[in-house]
């Protein structure tokens, strides 16, 4: 039950994808003639290098937005736990949920006493990872 | 303009060192940064916020369509139609209610009863025409299937709407309004598709702690048919007689209290000592999602007909109303019940008991409901 679902809206447009590289390429063209422009001691480096970096951070963090973005389009279905009982032997199984579950149904029989066992429990369990506040 | 002055004459010092002669085109690009920012300061900021809006919107377009795409496959699977249900379906997301006019209040429930009633009757046709073979409580789940599903493209298309508009009109509060309300916006829409899945599958939901609670109280004992789609049980509890009344399960579906609470004050002349109304209630942030409160009222939401007869009811004979609410919040409400929500139900059940005692003397008659969507909960 643990799966994510995808659609064509996932794709990146070739365009921007084409963009950002272009920009990554020239950018890392840039330091390279900033580390040889610094050598032959030139001013010219300084703006190489700005412009190096520069490059080099918005073509990352606009990769990053267009990857965040893609991570997010999903929807997620939660694992579903089904608890059946033995109402006579107090028996308890927990299984994943299946289509047609539903709180009191009568299943299957019991394993150790033949009576027919009863579903008492369907939920799902959420790791909530707490934020610390003074509130 | 001193501070613009000294900002500059600070901007040269440092930048005329390591720049040397060169430096005047740092100087330039400063002044032209600053006059596009005097210029086109607003319009930049307007593109910031349309495309951070796009985003959400091509997050809702992907939810709107993940949402059309599941109630159409579960229309096949469970429904075994001859034909297609695809036109059907897109054109049941179109569907609309009109409320009534409240111009002049005097009966508007009545009418808005009335419209619900013709709108539940005409979804329940669609669905049989829809999913010939699905049983009730199957056609239940597909109804609140679709609903999600409508609900869904619902919140795209007015998104889209003002979403077109800014851009169209270049209005910045326009935009803004809508850059403001998205998280919001986003949170309901994210908890919509966490909800399909759940009424496609018929498995519980937050919402319908108040229908569990009814149903572990009934459970063993006797039910009949009290109103429609809602069923109550006698239940002998601490020396009095409780009426518990819940939604019909295990389809999805909330029933009419309303109706239910009215019929049993009036078959017992308002010989009621109490009523106590349970029911999920949404949490504030930093609130405990399951935490269990008490109060006085009509727990119920939804337009707000049952809210008004129970009200009616209980004043005609002024019986007391208690409320014990779960708490949690609209992620949870509409998507598959969470385990501590699920836990709650014994806490509730040990709180009324409380109340029962508290409130009443052995032999009075009591009424418990247990309000909220029973899909996934039988009886």
């Amino acid at each position: 039950m643990s799966k994510a679902s995808s659609s064509t809206t996932k794709k990146i447009s070739s365009f921007v994808l084409l963009v950002i590289f272009l920009t990554l390429a020239l950018s890392l063209a840039a330091l390279v003639l900033a580390i040889n422009a610094f050598s032959l001691n030139n001013i010219a480096a300084y703006y190489l290098l700005l412009i190096g970096f520069l490059g080099v951070a918005l073509s990352a963090y606009v990769l990053f937005q267009t990857r965040r973005r893609i991570k997010h389009l999903s929807i997620k279905t939660p694992s579903i736990t089904t608890t059946v009982e033995c109402e006579k032997c107090g028996f308890k199984s927990i299984r994943e949920f299946k289509r047609g579950d539903y709180i009191f149904r009568e299943v299957e029989p019991c394993q150790k006493c033949n009576e027919n066992m009863v579903i008492t429990a369907i939920y799902r369990e959420v790791q909530e990872k707490k934020k610390k506040t003074r509130f | 303009m001193n501070k613009m002055a000294a900002m500059t004459a600070l901007q040269n010092q440092i930048l005329q060192e390591p720049f040397g002669e060169y430096s005047w085109i740092l100087n330039l690009l400063f002044y032209g940064v600053f006059i596009v920012f005097m210029f086109y300061g607003q319009r930049i900021q307007m593109m910031v916020m349309l495309r951070e809006v796009e985003g959400s919107l091509y997050k809702l377009k992907y939810i709107k369509e993940e949402g059309r795409k599941i109630a159409i496959e579960t229309m096949k699977e469970i429904g075994k139609p001859q034909t297609d249900p695809t036109t059907r379906v897109d054109r049941f997301l179109e569907y609309f209610t009109i409320s009534p006019q409240t111009l002049d209040p005097s009966g508007v429930v009545w009418k808005l009863e009335h419209i619900l009633d013709v709108r539940d009757t005409r979804f329940k046709d669609e669905i049989k025409l829809m999913a010939p073979a699905a049983d009730k409580t199957q056609a239940n789940n597909l109804e609140n299937t679709l609903e999600a599903a409508m609900a869904l493209n619902y919140i795209y298309k007015i998104v889209r709407h003002f979403y077109l508009l800014g851009k169209k009109t270049l209005s910045l509060y326009v935009i803004m309004q809508l850059q403001m309300i998205l998280p919001l916006v986003m949170r309901e829409a994210e908890a919509y598709a966490s909800a399909l899945k759940a009424f496609a599958y018929g498995q519980p939901i937050g919402d319908g702690v108040g229908a569990l609670v009814a149903a572990k109280l009934t459970r063993g004992y006797q039910t009949r048919k009290i109103a429609k789609d809602c069923i109550v049980a006698t239940v002998p509890m601490e020396g009095r007689t409780a009426y518990v009344v819940k939604a019909e399960g295990p389809g999805g579906n909330v029933g009419k209290p309303g109706d239910a609470i009215k019929a049993i004050v009036e078959e017992n002349e308002g010989n009621i000592a109490t009523i106590i109304m349970i029911d999920a209630a949404l949490k504030l942030e930093g609130e405990e999602a399951g935490e269990v409160a008490e109060g006085v009222g009509a727990a119920i939401g939804g337009p707000g007909v049952d809210q008004f007869k129970i009200e009616e009811s209980v004043l005609k004979y002024h019986i007391p109303i208690n409320a014990v609410i779960i708490k949690e919040d609209i992620g949870d409400a509409v998507s598959p019940m969470r385990k501590e929500i699920f836990d709650a139900a014994h806490k509730v059940t040990e709180r009324i008991k409380q109340v029962i005692l508290e409130k009443t003397k052995e032999g009075d008659k009591i009424i418990i409901v247990g309000v909220g969507n029973t899909i996934g909960i039988g009886q």
